[in-house]
């Protein structure tokens, strides 16, 4: 009997277990959050709050008022000195690329950083002139409230850790946002194709 | 004897509450090392005190379902799992609900099943059970030194390769100990013959 009734107790622990197990990684499938908050965007995609953002020229604009075409969004510090710098390049990169759609107003890329205090309208216009800035279609600019950047941060899933040495490490990635406003993917920071080919995708008739 | 384990029962307790003070729970997740190293097996050993609560007559209650401390440490092994993953280590600084749970289900599912079960669990059971320890020390150490990726959000690298460092050695010293016992320590003949009835 007790044998049995072990037996029984057990499988109950395995199964509860495993759903338990499931439940914690969507289904065997994110182990990390990282992976989870990609998941959770595909499958959920999450409107983007309207905040104001101050750009690299000094002015104000609703971010609502980018509507009607494709984002590609990263966050960024510029006094970053790490890989992180890269992400400036990348997003060069792709505004060549996508130089077509980006003058025909359906794509435009957007930089924000998570460190407002210190990336200030001249710091954003140097860090994008540092990164090859083609001109057109990309946009530097900070939150002009902590409070935004905290809802900016939360909604996109951004984590950034002080590192120790005065910097940041951070889930540097690209996020995609579509002309109705909403977060719809999360791209690698390193792999711009990727990005490109999801905005071309939604672009095609 | 009964004032006893009255004594560190309540003793469990107030470790769980210390270790929920607002300034200690943030020292103690400061990094990813003291997180999984030091806070969750202190709120397990909290657990283990608890179970001082149960009654003789509960705790033989108990064992009628947890013959050699199997299902009991079955639950432990899978909570353990829980809380390995990265994921949750993070969640645990983000969102509240999943640090209540822990703070909760630490104690509760890992610490206190294992206390009323280890007694229990003869030598072939506690092989097992330490055999997948070791294993699970070695694959996770390995996967935290050898990733070059952060796995947790909220950690450093620096931090991520240095609880994998220290898995690998938990995982050496439990190897250690346990050949220490199996070539000099007194075989556990009483285990053995609970195993059995």
């Amino acid at each position: 009997m007790r044998l049995l009734r072990t037996l029984l107790a057990s499988l109950a622990i395995l199964a509860a277990g495993l759903a338990t197990l499931s439940a914690a990684t969507d289904g065997f499938r994110a182990y990390t959050t990282e992976t989870a908050r990609r998941i959770d965007v595909r499958e959920h995609p999450r409107a983007v709050p309207d905040v104001l953002l101050q750009t690299a020229d000094g002015h104000i604009v609703e971010l609502a008022s980018l509507r009607g075409r494709w984002l590609l969004v990263d966050f960024i510090y510029t006094r970053c000195e790490t890989f992180c710098s890269v992400q400036g390049s990348q997003f060069a990169q792709l505004q060549q690329r996508l130089a077509k759609p980006i003058a025909e107003g359906r794509v435009a890329l957007l930089s924000i950083s998570f460190d407002p205090a210190h990336d200030g309208p001249a710091r954003l216009a140097a860090y994008q002139q540092r990164s090859r800035d083609r001109g057109a279609g990309w946009i530097a600019a900070r939150t002009t409230d902590t409070a935004d950047l905290g809802a900016l941060m939360r909604i996109f899933g951004v984590t950034a850790v002080p590192d120790g040495l005065g910097g940041f490490v951070h889930n540097a990635a690209i996020a995609v946002v579509d002309p109705h406003g909403r977060l719809v993917a999360i791209t690698d920071w390193d792999t711009p194709d990727e990005a490109e080919r999801y905005v071309l995708r939604g672009l095609a008739p | 004897m009964i004032a006893a384990a009255q004594r560190k029962a309540w003793l469990g307790l107030a470790l769980c509450a210390t270790l929920a003070l607002p300034p200690l729970r943030h020292l103690l997740e400061a990094t990813m090392t003291l997180q999984m190293l030091v806070q969750i097996p202190l709120l397990a050993v909290a657990g283990w005190w608890l179970a001082s609560f149960f009654s003789r007559r509960m705790t033989d209650a108990l064992a009628r379902w947890n013959h050699s401390g199997i299902s009991g440490l079955l639950l432990v092994s899978f909570a353990s799992l829980v809380w390995m993953l990265p994921r949750a280590l993070d969640a645990a600084l983000d969102t509240p609900w999943v640090a209540v749970a822990k703070f909760i289900s630490v104690p509760l599912l890992i610490g206190m099943p294992l206390a009323l079960s280890w007694p229990r669990a003869g030598f072939v059971v506690r092989g097992v059970f330490l055999l997948e320890a070791i294993a699970t020390a070695f694959r996770l150490g390995w996967l935290y030194l050898a990733s070059p990726q952060r796995l947790c959000s909220n950690y450093l690298l620096g931090d991520q390769q240095r609880l994998g460092e220290s898995l690998m050695a938990i995982g050496a010293a439990i190897i250690l100990f346990l050949a220490w016992k199996l070539v000099w320590g007194q075989p556990r003949l009483d285990a053995i013959r609970m195993e059995q009835d």
